[in-house]
């Protein structure tokens, strides 16, 4: 069983590895790269627990094989902070206590921020029905919409 | 156990190719949203992915004359995005939307939906009433086929085993022409539906339907296209008899199971509702026109 | 009592949790992120059938696999006693528990662990359980409860004699145990009434659904030294039944407790824990084991699908005369429902003279009832409160103000045998009332519900140390899971006593070998008891600093008080002495007798009792029977909300939860017994566009018994939306609505008539 060799960018740095072909980006982020932010919920694609950014469109790293980031641009919830400031997303998760155990809480941002990214400003409804491929058990959701509707806000400079 | 094969032909080709080289079974790779489930439970065992992304005349839509060409493998957050697209079919675009979440959107592909078979998939019924065809390629080359003669059963299509669906054609509209497809969920996202139904009628100056197809989704092994209910919209104004006979027909035209998702009784009572509402929801767009 | 609010500068205020940051930049380690050298990944092979004998299991091929290194059946754990060992929250039957994580001679329910395989990989463990042979051999199973009680219904146990019926059957059954209990003379109640509502409520099975899957990593030491790495609602509780299940002291086992990623009640028990261990030991090797999402619905806990028979009478001015519950619910395939709690919540609310309730705890091929959220309440809740409100229809009177003519107050005995103390309970039903959503306007085809539920909260063991460090900052070692921002409200407790910016505060989770130990996080305790004794061991900490003030102003203890974070002389008699800061007393710590550090250990008492009033509007598409929920109002009673906005979250997140389980979440089983939806596409949970934003008002009536007046918050809100959502879909289409969940296509069919 031969691996299949990769070149791929993740979070704007050249990465190489190796992976058999039915391996996935999930599972090719958390044992091979290390980068156990992007959760594992269900596999499914029903949680969105494991969201990443491939070449701006936010998709489940579970659905996507390793073999298929070749050449590609990934960003994980690694990549979502500058060394020294949060995104604005995570930021007003932060204050608007917009997680309880934490653990979606990697996904909701990873697909917030692809969301922000083209539209800053997103009715609650564009919020919502964005999100909607994101499971949260704890909140209700409220706090992570009013969240996200904050984060908008804040990068429009409203 | 067996070891798998991944490979990433560039052009149709040796897509075609490759598919009649692998040593077990060989799987088309799209979007991936069913694929990987489907790997991921032991449901397929394959001997090579074929991932057919890196060939551009899957990866694009164009416009000639009016007429849509759609790639296998676009995704439905592509087909979103795509202002000419969107405006003369509504109705396709809302089907693709409908399937799955955003990051879903992000891969999931019209190909990919169709070939999986499932009775339930959202883009097919609305493919079908607006009279699209695919291109289908195979060791002989090229032919093209209407959407509704695909699927075959669940899971079960009329293809080769070493053909692909290359492309989706979409015919130019006729003047007054709209499209809806409308489906039941019981939640507003995530949920397969229980039913779906996709109406295209075209108007007369006058506002008279002269043309129609209705296909329903989730309501039979495979969708199915109703032509008693076409029947009942032709020639009318879209008034309240030509709706109530298009939801006898569509109802007459189930034959749905009971299962996890819903009763035959709730699919045929729905499938009634959801082809009058999207009748109504294709003309206000014909008239506006 | 009457015990008035405390004044507090930081209990009270939203700060930003202390391990935000960590969570939401990705590093924070959820269970199944552990790595380490040399670790093997292990899979479970889990049972297809509903029930049946395993005559055989032979493993050999497996463990000829390459990359295979250790297989274990039930025959390799230590013969189980018929004994019980602390979980936590209650006592847990040993024997159960053991055969519940791994089957011996049956297997009860599709899903039951046969064996477990490690290997190299997770696909090549995958590959291994497919070389797995297991001879079973099928026997007849039951599902539905009801059908589970018949006399000839398939018997999952042989040894099972139904409890407390006198004298105890002869004959095996389903039915693990009866129990009843009641106050007056219900058959007089019901002869004053002027009018009697008797309906049966059905509620489908549901899970608890957190996000994240059960996970460990074990690694055993033959030196006594063994250690885990799990995510669980506590450690504590996992060493007890891991090592009772394994024969080994608790002091050989080391529990250390990852982020968790949602419980709810459902990671209260154990699957994995010795599973793994045992792996370990049999491999030499580090083990992981990770649920996949599927195994999460076939192998762990749901809680109970119910049958709850309920009958109330009242006059017509609104006084409730006499009350029944006689209720069924599923324990799977092991005893241990919570038909008692759902006993003991059923009336809880009101203050009725003449009451009984009946429950019976039953067996079928189900996977093992765990705890969820406000454990059996929900369910009676659905049924008394929907009959409620149809005795309110009858009598035409506001559904709110029947129940304030009802509503337990302080000195209310309920008829579980509780005396209420000071309670928040008509202070939530006037919020209701006085709510502006209470008297909006509805649009059409939409309807409103009102419901109320009950908790008891609970308290319990607890500890908590708290460091003073050299420079003055401080760090508190908490016992518990931070499941929902309890690390924010011990801090914010903390700083209270200490007199200190809560950001000179540092909390860690200390593990089963670094702090002493504690109860669950569970039963909506942690922020009432382990609060407490965060506040014992600062107050512990002041003590010795002001012990330290008086040697060095050399006066006597007495004469040094606490405030702002430094001493102070209590007196101008004492002496004219510049204050000592936290700081200025840790600097000199080592001349003083050593670093300072303050430790408590308390079985908290007196957890106050919560209460909640939900108003929800749904719409209803009458075409297809779809429910929305259009707006939605929270109110419950916190006490004092330590921080409110994990308060607000709670009870959010709750309405959602309880939401799923009116609308669509259901275990679904076919014919064989098999479970059809194991998986978040068909098992609905809501997702965001299925929810509106939730309106929530915290009401505060301090409980007596803690020092800021803090009530457990966690689980009340789960209650009364099951009700509050059927009683808006019953006036919105003018039938009522008796079994959930409210589907679209029973909904259809129950308005089609």
């Amino acid at each position: 069983m031969s691996k299949i060799h990769v070149t791929t960018s993740v979070n704007g740095e050249e990465v190489e590895y190796l992976c058999e072909a039915q391996q996935t980006m999930l599972d090719v982020l958390r044992d091979e790269l290390g980068l156990t932010g992007t959760k594992e919920g269900c596999s499914t694609g029903d949680c969105g627990a494991c969201s990443v950014i491939v070449d701006g469109d936010v998709v489940c790293s579970c659905l996507m094989l390793g073999a298929e980031a070749e050449g590609r641009n990934v960003e994980t919830i690694e990549g979502l902070a500058a060394p020294d400031h949060l995104h604005p997303v995570q930021k007003q998760f932060l204050e608007h206590a917009a997680l309880q155990c934490g653990f979606c809480t990697p996904g909701f941002l990873v697909a917030a921020k692809a969301l922000l990214d083209r539209n800053q400003n997103p009715t609650e409804t564009e919020i919502r029905y964005w999100l909607a491929g994101n499971l949260c058990r704890c909140t209700g959701y409220d706090k992570i919409v009013r969240a996200v509707q904050d984060a908008a806000a804040e990068m429009r400079g409203a | 156990m067996t070891s798998v094969d991944y490979v990433a032909p560039t052009d149709v080709e040796a897509a075609v190719a490759a598919l009649g080289a692998s040593k077990g079974n060989a799987y088309i790779l799209a979007g991936g949203t069913d694929l990987l489930v489907q790997l991921r439970t032991g449901r397929v065992h394959p001997g090579t992915i074929v991932d057919i992304k890196r060939i551009s005349e899957t990866r694009t839509i164009s416009e000639k004359d009016g007429a849509y060409t759609i790639g296998a493998a676009v995704t439905g957050a592509e087909m979103s995005a795509h202002k000419g697209l969107s405006q003369t079919w509504p109705g396709i675009v809302e089907a693709m939307d409908l399937i799955g979440s955003q990051q879903i959107q992000g891969r999931a592909s019209p190909g990919g939906n169709l070939c999986n078979a499932s009775p339930a998939a959202d883009c097919v019924p609305a493919l079908i009433a607006a009279g699209v065809s695919c291109t289908i390629a195979g060791p002989g080359g090229r032919r093209t086929v209407p959407v509704e003669d695909v699927v075959t059963g669940p899971g079960q299509t009329s293809l080769d085993a070493n053909e692909f669906i290359v492309s989706f054609e979409v015919p130019k509209p006729a003047p007054r022409t709209g499209d809806a497809y409308l489906r039941l969920i019981p939640r507003t996202e995530m949920d397969i539906a229980v039913v779906g139904a996709g109406v295209c009628l075209s108007l007369a100056e006058d506002g008279t339907c002269q043309a129609a197809k209705v296909a329903l989704g989730a309501v039979a092994p495979t969708q199915v296209v109703v032509a008693a209910g076409a029947d009942a919209l032709i020639g009318s104004k879209i008034d309240d008899v030509a709706l109530e006979k298009l939801g006898q027909a569509a109802k007459a035209a189930c034959s749905p199971i009971d299962d996890k998702r819903g009763t035959i009784e709730y699919r045929e009572k729905v499938a009634a509702v959801l082809a009058k509402r999207a009748a109504l929801k294709a003309l206000e767009r014909a008239k506006a026109r | 009592m009457g015990q008035e609010p405390v004044e507090t500068k930081w209990v009270g205020k939203r700060i930003v949790r202390p391990d935000g940051v960590d969570k939401v930049t990705g590093r924070a380690n959820f269970g199944a992120d552990m790595n380490l050298p040399g670790m093997l990944e292990a899979k479970i092979l889990r049972s297809p059938h509903a029930h049946a004998r395993i005559k055989k299991i032979d493993t050999s091929k497996a463990e000829a696999l390459k990359g295979v290194h250790a297989v274990v059946t039930g025959a390799d754990f230590p013969e189980l006693k018929a004994a019980s060992v602390d979980g936590g929250e209650a006592q847990v039957n040993l024997k159960d528990l053991g055969e519940n994580l791994m089957a011996r001679d049956k297997a009860l329910y599709d899903g039951h662990a046969v064996a477990a395989v490690a290997a190299t990989s997770a696909s090549i463990a995958n590959d291994a359980l497919d070389l797995i042979e297991v001879e079973y051999e099928l026997l007849p199973h039951v599902i539905d409860v009801e059908a589970a009680m018949k006399d000839d219904a398939p018997l999952l146990h042989d040894d099972m004699f139904t409890s407390g019926v006198e004298p105890q059957p002869k004959k095996p059954s389903n039915i693990a145990a009866r129990m009843e209990f009641g106050a007056g003379d219900t058959a007089k109640g019901f002869a004053e009434a002027d009018v009697i509502v008797e309906r049966t409520f059905r509620t489908a099975a549901t899970h608890q659904g957190y996000i994240e899957p059960h996970a460990a990593v074990a690694e055993w030491t033959e030196d006594g030294q063994s250690r885990i790495w799990c995510s669980s609602q506590g450690h504590f509780a996992i060493r007890s039944m891991t090592t009772a299940l394994l024969d080994m002291e608790e002091a050989e086992l080391r529990v250390m407790p990852a982020e968790i990623g949602g419980g709810f009640g459902g990671k209260t028990t154990i699957y994995l824990e010795p599973v793994a261990l045992l792996l370990s030991k049999k491999s030499g090797r580090p083990i992981r084991i990770v649920m996949s999402r599927e195994e999460v619905f076939r192998g762990s806990g749901p809680t109970s699908g119910s049958v709850v028979k309920t009958k109330i009478g009242a006059t017509n001015d609104g006084k409730i005369t006499a009350g029944e519950v006689e209720l069924k619910y599923e324990a799977g395939a092991y005893a241990g429902s919570p038909a008692m709690p759902g006993c003991m919540t059923a009336f809880a609310c009101y203050d009725i003279e003449n009451a009984k309730v009946v429950g019976y705890d039953v067996v079928s091929n189900r996977p093992k009832c765990a705890a969820y959220r406000a454990p059996g309440a929900p369910m009676t809740a659905f049924a008394v409160e929907s009959v409620l409100d149809e005795i309110s229809e009858k009598i035409k009177m506001d559904p709110v103000e029947l129940r304030m003519k009802n509503a337990a107050k302080e000195g209310t005995r309920a008829l579980y045998g509780a005396k209420f103390k000071q309670i928040g309970f008509e202070e939530t039903l006037k919020a209701a009332k006085d709510h502006p959503h209470y008297s909006a306007p509805l649009g059409p085809n939409q309807g409103r519900g009102i419901a109320c539920g009950f908790w008891f909260n609970i308290g319990g063991e607890s500890t908590a140390n708290i460091n003073v460090n050299p420079d003055g900052s401080v760090t508190v070692v908490s016992p518990n899971p931070d499941i929902g921002g309890s690390r924010a409200s011990m801090v914010l407790m903390a700083a209270e006593v200490l007199g200190i910016d809560p950001e000179k505060i540092r909390i860690t989770i200390g593990d089963t070998a670094s702090i002493g130990y504690s109860g669950l996080t569970g039963g909506s305790r942690v922020t009432f008891a382990v609060g407490m004794a965060v506040v014992e061991a600062a107050k512990d900490v002041v003590k010795q600093l002001c012990e330290r003030a008086a040697k060095i102003w050399e006066v006597d203890f007495e004469g040094v008080e606490w405030r702002d974070g430094a001493a102070h002389p209590a007196s101008t008699n004492v002496g004219d002495f510049d204050p000592l800061t936290l700081g200025d007393l840790a600097a000199q710590a080592g001349k003083l007798g050593g670093t300072v550090v303050g430790a408590s250990s308390i079985n908290a008492r007196g957890a106050g009792p919560g209460f909640g009033t939900h108003i929800c509007d749904v719409e209803v598409d009458k075409e297809t029977g779809r429910v929305d929920v259009v707006r939605y109002t929270a109110i419950q009673d916190a006490g004092k909300a330590v921080h409110p906005s994990y308060v607000e979250g709670q009870m959010q997140g709750g309405v959602a939860q309880g939401v799923g389980w009116a609308l669509n979440e259901e275990y679904i089983y076919n014919d064989d017994g098999q479970l059809e939806n194991p998986g978040f596409l068909d098992y609905r949970v809501p997702v965001t566009s299925d929810m509106p934003m939730i309106d929530t008002v915290i009401v505060e009536v301090p409980n007596p018994f803690h020092p800021y007046g803090v009530r457990g918050v966690g689980e009340v809100p789960i209650v009364p939306p099951l009700a509050a959502v059927a009683n808006a879909v019953s006036h919105a289409v003018e039938k009522r609505m008796e079994q959930l969940p409210i589907s679209p296509p029973r909904l259809l069919s129950i308005i089609d008539g």
